[in-house]
């Protein structure tokens, strides 16, 4: 995956340089492109129609944060995101110990499990929004459907692949069943569960945001809904940025935190990305 | 036995710390519905405070050996005495040292000797004392916060020696240990345990599929034949002076004579075992 430098990668001050200036050379060709002098007028409106102006998004960005208009919409999607991840996460290792645990219980789940897996939950968001109503709790029940598989999967797994000979020199050294489940099973499934915290922190924010715009009264993603309605793409765009940097803001936290809780690993681990 | 040299005075099975009478084990084959006899009518006794190594040829079913005599596999027939008293259940009395990386790896070195105690309900400051000490005595003082995987191959066997010998246990089981150091830190390590049991007299049931090894360390070292349906074929009793040094042990005339000796029984075995490995 990282390679050394040595192999021909630009170094990093050279690689800072591209990343920006590849987002400049697309501002400057957004702008470009709908801005009346710089092209056709019909064809500028046209394009700044569908696409908006760099300019006044970066006026609505700027105007949601001076007025602080934007902090309690933030707020309630960052609230949904943390509810979501944690009560996905919880419900996730409990339900994978459990099922790795007891093979007959999970040969009769199993093919439920594939069942919801497969299934767009996304798609479950209307019935949420029916049995929990337009707040916050509708916005979490999706955000956990989407944060439990995966860490259920990530749990199970790590349960299954617990040593055998971490286990028997456990057994050896005395512990009882209750001992392994905590001192072996749990921390070995746990550190799986960091391993997939970049995915479901994501998927949380997915499932709130996602919530919002099929329904509700606050949020960003009701922002964008509102926005929407009245064709006022620049906001939509402005929207969209400000969970853009949320999400990236929301990464970097879960990069420190899984590099402070995981030190004993070898190396970081791979993970998949949305 | 044949070809053997008269064993060492025979122990009651009361006596013996540790006494497999007339083992045997089946497995389900991998591969098809057929059986597999690992081990068969396999008996053999370490006395209080006896050193004892079992050579076999690879893949031979010693480590299927010191899983019953550790609790943790239960022979198809036969019985394990431990101190006279038929085994049930995993081996309290004993301790088990593993072939591969047994230390848990979410756990510092100083957690990973503790862990023994904690499942026993030891207050966590006085295992940490005493897991300190131990740690100091197996050579590693001030790395108590690494984790396995900052450790060498060698200080991990270390972290998993003072793991073992915190409990304090009277029977020694090991499953070739060492083998996978390299041969400069085997010969220190081996000699570490040499000193460590030399101060504190346990029963030791050693495996290891090196000879020199065995006769280095061991009061009397068993031939096993190879498998299927593994079973001692000679006992030789070691009757080099201790305290040894492993390294300067095999260059003593006696060691050779021994060398010479074992290996004529064992060979057979060997070629017998490469020949199946082939197929």
């Amino acid at each position: 995956m990282r390679r050394a430098s040595a192999d021909g990668r630009p170094s990093r001050s050279a690689l800072a340089l591209w990343h920006v200036a590849i987002l400049a050379l697309v501002f400057v060709v957004w702008y470009g492109l709908t801005t009346p002098g710089l092209v056709d007028e019909a064809y500028a409106s046209k394009i700044a129609f569908f696409f908006g102006r760099p300019l006044q998004v970066v006026v609505v960005v700027w105007n949601w944060f001076a007025s602080g208009k934007i902090y309690p919409h933030l707020a309630i999607t960052l609230w949904e995101t943390v509810l979501a991840f944690a009560a996905g996460s919880v419900l996730g290792l409990a339900v994978g110990l459990w099922l790795a645990l007891t093979p007959t219980a999970s040969a009769i789940a199993e093919p439920y499990i594939t069942a919801l897996n497969a299934m767009p939950r996304v798609i479950l968001a209307p019935i949420f929004a029916v049995w929990f109503g337009l707040g916050v709790l509708s916005k979490v029940a999706l955000g956990v459907t989407l944060v439990f598989f995966i860490v259920f999967f990530n749990v199970y797994q790590g349960v299954k692949e617990v040593s055998p000979v971490v286990l028997a020199n456990a057994q050896m050294l005395g512990a009882s069943r209750r001992q392994l489940l905590r001192s072996i099973y749990l921390p070995s499934a746990t550190s799986w569960v960091f391993s997939s915290l970049h995915t479901s922190v994501g998927m949380a924010f997915v499932g709130a945001v996602v919530g919002e715009y099929l329904g509700s009264a606050k949020g960003v993603g009701y922002l964008i809904l509102q926005a929407e309605g009245v064709f006022d793409i620049n906001t939509v765009i402005a929207g969209i940025v400000v969970l853009t940097v949320f999400a990236l803001l929301l990464d970097f936290a879960v990069t420190k935190i899984e590099a402070r809780l995981l030190v004993w690993r070898p190396r970081a681990s791979q993970t998949e990305t949305l | 036995m044949i070809a053997a040299a008269p064993a060492k005075a025979p122990h009651g099975a009361g006596a013996a710390a540790l006494a497999l009478d007339d083992i045997t084990c089946v497995f389900a084959a991998k591969s098809g519905s057929g059986r597999y006899t690992a081990v068969a009518n396999t008996s053999l006794t370490v006395a209080p405070g006896e050193f004892v190594s079992v050579v076999g040829p690879t893949g031979c079913g010693k480590s299927t050996l010191l899983n019953v005599a550790a609790g943790l596999l239960a022979p198809s027939s036969g019985r394990a005495l431990i101190g006279g008293e038929p085994l049930s259940g995993v081996n309290a009395r004993a301790g088990y040292m593993f072939q591969a990386e047994a230390l848990m790896p979410w756990r510092n070195a100083l957690r990973n000797v503790t862990a023994g105690l904690e499942f026993r309900g030891v207050p966590q400051a006085e295992a940490m004392r005493r897991a300190r000490e131990w740690l100091t005595r197996v050579g590693l003082a001030g790395f108590e916060d690494r984790y396995p995987h900052q450790l060498s191959g060698g200080m991990r066997k270390r972290v998993a020696l003072a793991q073992m010998l915190i409990l304090d246990p009277q029977i020694l089981l090991m499953d070739e240990p060492f083998s996978a150091l390299d041969v400069q830190t085997r010969q220190l390590m081996e000699n570490e345990l040499l000193e460590l049991w030399s101060a504190n007299r346990k029963s030791v049931l050693f495996i290891t599929h090196d000879l020199e090894e065995a006769i280095a360390l061991s009061d009397r070292v068993v031939v096993l034949s190879a498998g299927p349906a593994t079973r001692p074929i000679g006992e030789f009793p070691i009757d080099l002076p201790r305290p040894r040094d492993v390294a300067e042990i095999r260059l003593s005339p006696r060691f050779v004579e021994l060398h010479e000796a074992i290996w004529h029984v064992l060979k057979s075995e060997v070629l017998k075992g490469y020949a199946q490995g082939k197929r």
